[in-house]
């Protein structure tokens, strides 16, 4: 028997009602007031019920009705989620403009799937079979790239007494278990559960993102989980697309949380025209939107995470390789900081509340590689754009993020300003996977590069020490082989470490040219450093043509043919300079 | 009628507090009546059944514990008409110019609710301002919301007005309306920028909203809502392009700030509300363009850095939320440049979505990538040659010294009253000023844009 309740609103402060009348459990959901607006437990005391509401609370009077639904908040999963986009609690953003128009009012409640479409369902399971939570029911195609699996609700398990195939709803009957339960194409979970799984595996396989400066210098894993932060304008949300864009994830979920409409806008116009470079479909076939913008009420922003990252772990648990990017982690944090202090509860650090890290650290938790309940392989990696006030990392959320994630990119405004992008600091950036992936690259990218890479971090890190001594009494001061070392260093930023996003070609380099890339600019630092010993003069191999021809190659679409020219005019022009 | 409470308990700061009310809505409109006769408008900020938190626009002297409270059931509206343009009111929307009333064609909540992001359009076209160092560099468009940082006591108002009287586009020449909002702003500037306004005739397309430095701190927190929901009107449901000029939201800011500490709430960094970034981003986000919809609203806040500081939360929050934003520097409105726009700390970030072929040029992105390098370049050498001196420096590197200089001459500088053309003049003076350097360092532009637009080259191509 469902329990509800009614009861009534006390007190009304702006995101925060306080209701009283009602008993329910933490984390219930409620409908406020005679709109219905939907809102979610957060404090129980005495005979009062804190509830955060997710829509705007204006006009809302004490004495209006409350009302308990007794569920938790919960998202729907099954075929339709991809290529949508969502609110923050999974409100299909097309459908609320039909019923509400050009602006979000409220009072609408919307599914998250649309329970009108048929898909066309085959069974691979049959009667008689034994089942447990999240084995594979079918299949259905959901998009022309994406098979989506029907799994069976995680807390279900029994015998299938029947089992259909063909054309159902979501939520139309395809079978029944022995104990009378029926199965549908679609279950819900509550957002603020983790999904379970079998057991973790060891993030051991790379995320390549075809973005230089991550996979060769500080590459996440399959499952990992990484941090990015920084100021205005030092391209996070540039990085977080273009990850999203090109990275080797089978399913994206992008969360942009807090942050500004226009930005939702571009990636619902490109990502229908861009492919995905593995399967030649349009991105969007891959791709879940949840756009909670920075004007949206604050509580639909909390939620939005925990929305994201229970649709990854669904899509987790069909076997796929999921990427979850959220932008930005610090909107979240600060949604948690409003109504935290709404609460009136004891502020922790800077305002925020004092249970931040453990929110953060179950966030990013919910990240792996994992054997799912069917047995198969599959992972949520999660990437986070943090945005410190002030660009300052002392700051909790991007502290208490550090504590936890294995990836550090630190975007650096000094180097955004330089127009250096991607902006990431070399210097104090790292990657906790970078020996465990290494094997991986050795094997799949080039046998040379862990080494390549130990001389590239070798040689940027002797830069910026020789650039204080620069500062000081200019580059003429320094010793031959140190103006040389600078030369390279300049080569590995400029060319290869600076990437364009905005480039047809540049914006994504696969890993065979990143090797050879990379080898070739080495290639003339060995060759350059022999001619300097045996007599040529710097400024005689850092004026040789072929330099800036390799620079403007990198734009070229037949760069990979080009650069054993490259490397064999780098051999010819330096043996041909003669000493003065 | 609405019922009359006398039951005011307390008055704290810009709050008064009122028990026994009936059921009272959360920002719902208030009346108070003092003793003297006169009345003052308010908001519900917080309501139980206990008492309501009443914040008072007017401020709260004068009222005393005999006032009446009315709750006039109703979130606060702004009465908008095509009718607004060319009238001036002041921060709380009433006329003050002497005019009639506005005759409402709808009343609309002030509290925009958020623009459905799969309803927006993305904004792509270009606004030419006139002023090269935006226009040329760091491109406005249509529909995007890009600050003016500044400092007090520089010629940010001079650059507001510019570009309201310049700013048009290109291929149609539509003119733009403009929103004004002063919020805080001294009696001077307010007569700064009403003399400009009616001067150049812009009035008779403007709608003018004063909130004077000497009226209450909080009316400011409505005015920029009051002017966006005039803006939204004009531009989309009259077709409008909007250029909204907010000014000066550090004294927006600092009324927040007020507001909280009256409420004894817990302070975000340096003092100012957690909330503070969602509440700039509930008026900044008010720009944009819908699909289907022909009008835009198009934002140039501007703000004053306290101290310069450009990691002070008002700034700092304000960029996190903009697209971009214009850089005023100190150090050159000392040189006597103006506009003193910095470029190096400046970005658009919708400016390639507003460049190129078929907008501008199709060397505008290249050339100004070019400028820009060059530019930060000798900007570096600067410190460099205070060490070595500049005989130290290489032939390549004097003369990006040199062009440093000359681009914040010639480039950077333009008279208050100049309106150059994109192309004619700011894209054909950089190609000028570029054509000092030596080629090999014109690294950002490739071989075609070189022979077809390089001074050395296009003339002989013509032919
Ligand atoms: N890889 C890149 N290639 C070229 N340009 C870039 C790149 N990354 C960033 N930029 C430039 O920097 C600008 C700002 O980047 P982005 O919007 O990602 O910043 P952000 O860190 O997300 O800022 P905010 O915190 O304000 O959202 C972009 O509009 C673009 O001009
Ligand atoms: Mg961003």
């Amino acid at each position: 028997m469902e329990v509800k309740a009614k009861g009534e609103i006390f007190r009304v402060s702006g995101p925060v009602v306080t209701a009283e009348g009602i008993s329910p459990r933490m984390y219930d959901v409620v409908l406020v007031g005679h709109e219905k607006l939907m809102g979610e437990v957060i404090r129980l005391e005495g005979d009062k019920s804190t509830i955060q509401v997710y829509e705007d609370t204006s006009g809302i009077r004490p004495g209006e009705p409350v009302e308990n639904t007794g569920e938790s908040l919960s998202v729907e999963l099954g075929p339709g989620l991809l290529r949508s986009i969502y609110d923050g609690i999974q409100r299909p953003l097309p459908v609320l403009r039909d019923s509400m128009g050009d602006y979000i009012l409220r009072g609408v409640t919307a599914p998250g799937l649309d329970h009108t479409v048929k898909w066309d369902f085959k069974a691979t399971a049959k009667a008689g079979d034994e089942v447990n939570g999240g084995d594979i029911l079918g299949t259905v195609q959901e998009t022309p790239t994406i098979v989506h699996k029907i799994l069976v609700p995680p807390k279900v398990s029994g015998k299938i007494k029947s089992i259909k195939k063909g054309k159902y709803t979501v939520d139309e009957v395809i079978g029944t278990l022995e104990d009378g339960t029926e199965l549908q194409l679609m279950h819900k979970w509550p957002v603020r559960e983790p999904r379970p799984f079998s057991r973790k595996h060891p993030p051991d396989i790379p995320l390549v993102t075809g973005t230089r400066i991550l996979d060769s210098l500080f590459p996440i894993a399959k499952g990992g989980t990484a941090a990015i932060p920084g100021g205005f304008g030092t391209g996070k949300t540039v990085i977080q697309q273009t990850l999203a864009k090109w990275s080797d994830a089978q399913i994206v979920v992008y969360v942009g949380c807090g942050e500004r409409g226009n930005e939702m806008t571009e990636v619902l116009t490109e990502f229908p025209h861009l492919k995905d470079p593995k399967t030649g479909g349009p991105l969007m076939d891959r791709t879940v939107l949840i756009a909670n913008t920075s004007n949206m009420p604050v509580a639909a922003r909390e939620a939005s995470v925990y929305t994201g990252i229970t649709l990854a772990e669904y899509y987790r648990d069909q076997g796929y390789d999921v990427s979850l990017m959220a932008d930005s982690t610090s909107r979240w944090a600060e949604a948690m900081r409003e109504i935290s202090s709404r609460l009136e509860e004891m502020p922790g650090e800077e305002g925020y509340p004092a249970y931040l890290a453990s929110r953060l650290s179950e966030f990013y938790e919910r990240a792996g590689r994992v054997e799912t309940m069917a047995g198969d392989d599959g992972s949520v990696t999660v990437i986070g754009a943090v945005s410190p006030a002030g660009g300052d990392f002392s700051e909790p959320v991007t502290q208490n993020t550090l504590r936890i994630v294995k990836v550090f990119w630190a975007l650096d405004s000094k180097l955004a300003q330089k127009r250096h992008f991607p902006a990431i600091n070399w210097l104090t950036s790292y990657s906790l996977y970078n020996r465990v992936l290494g094997d991986w690259y050795s094997e799949n990218a080039s046998e040379k590069w862990s080494d390549n890479i130990a001389t590239t971090m070798a040689i940027l890190q002797e830069e910026s020490e020789l650039q204080e001594i620069v500062q000081l009494v200019g580059s003429d001061a320094l010793p031959e082989d140190q103006q040389l070392t600078l030369e390279v260093a300049r080569l590995l930023r400029e060319f290869y470490l600076q990437q364009n996003a905005f480039h047809d070609v540049d914006t994504y380099c696969k890993l065979n040219v990143q090797a050879e890339f990379l080898d070739v600019i080495l290639y003339y630092k060995e060759l350059a450093e022999a001619a300097l010993a045996s007599g040529i003069s710097v400024p005689n191999l850092t004026g040789i043509p072929v330099l800036e021809e390799l620079g403007r190659s990198k734009f070229e679409e037949n760069f990979i043919d080009l650069l054993p020219k490259l490397r064999k005019r780098i051999k010819n022009e330096i043996s041909g300079l003669k000493e003065d | 009628m609405q019922k009359e409470y006398k039951t005011i308990r307390e008055i704290a700061g810009p709050l008064v507090f009122v028990e026994k009310t009936e059921p009272v809505g959360y920002g719902e409109l208030v009346q108070i009546a003092m003793p003297d006769g006169s009345t003052k408008r308010g908001q519900v900020l917080d309501t139980s059944k206990d008492i309501v938190v009443v914040q008072v626009f007017e401020g709260t002297s004068g009222i005393d514990r005999a006032s009446g409270v009315k709750f006039l059931g109703e979130t606060i509206k702004l009465s908008v008409s095509k009718d607004m343009l060319g009238r001036i009111f002041n921060g709380a929307g009433e006329p003050i110019d002497g005019g009639a009333p506005i005759v409402p064609e709808k009343r609309s909540e002030i509290i925009g609710a958020a623009i459905n992001p799969y309803s927006r359009a993305s904004p792509h076209e270009f606004i030419q301002t006139g002023i090269s160092t935006i226009d040329g560099l760091n491109t406005l468009v249509m529909g995007q919301k890009l600050p003016i940082f500044s400092g007090s006591g520089l010629p940010h108002n001079d650059i507001a007005l510019q570009i309201a009287r310049q700013a048009k586009t290109l291929g149609s020449d539509r003119e733009f309306a403009v929103v004004f909002a002063g919020m805080g702003i001294t009696n001077e500037e307010a007569h700064y920028f009403m003399s400009d306004f009616e001067r150049t005739g812009a009035l008779s397309r403007a709608v003018v909203f004063m909130n004077l430095a000497s009226d209450p701190a909080v009316e400011r927190l409505i005015t920029p809502r009051i002017a966006l929901t005039a803006a939204e009107y004009l531009a989309f449901e009259h077709g409008y392009d909007i250029l909204v000029i907010l000014t000066d939201m550090t004294n927006y800011c600092e009324a927040l700030r007020q507001i909280g500490a009256a409420r004894e709430e817990v302070p975000g960094r340096r003092g100012y509300p957690g909330y503070m970034y969602t509440d700039l981003a509930q008026n900044y986000e008010r720009a944009g363009l819908i699909k289907g919809k022909a009008g835009s609203v198009t934002q140039v806040p501007i703000l004053t850095m306290p101290g310069d500081d450009i990691t002070h939360p008002i700034p700092d929050l304000t960029g996190y939320i903009t697209e971009g934003q214009i850089v005023v520097s100190r150090e050159l409105h000392r040189k006597g440049i103006y506009p003193p726009i910095f470029v190096l700390p400046s970005l658009s970030r919708l400016m390639n979505a507003g460049i190129g072929e078929g907008q501008t040029r199709e060397d505008h992105k290249q050339l100004s990538d070019q400028l820009y390098a060059a530019y930060a370049e000798g900007v570096d050498l600067r410190g460099l040659v205070a060490i070595v001196g500049k005989e130290a420096l290489s032939e390549r590197d004097q003369r990006l010294l040199e062009f440093s200089d000359d681009f914040e001459d010639r480039f950077v500088r333009q008279g208050r009253e100049i309106d150059r053309h994109i192309g004619d003049d700011t894209l054909e003076l950089g190609w000028d000023m570029i054509s000092a350097l030596p080629e090999s360092a014109l690294t950002r532009i490739d071989k075609k844009i070189m022979s077809q637009y390089h001074p050395a080259y296009r003339d002989k191509n013509k032919k």
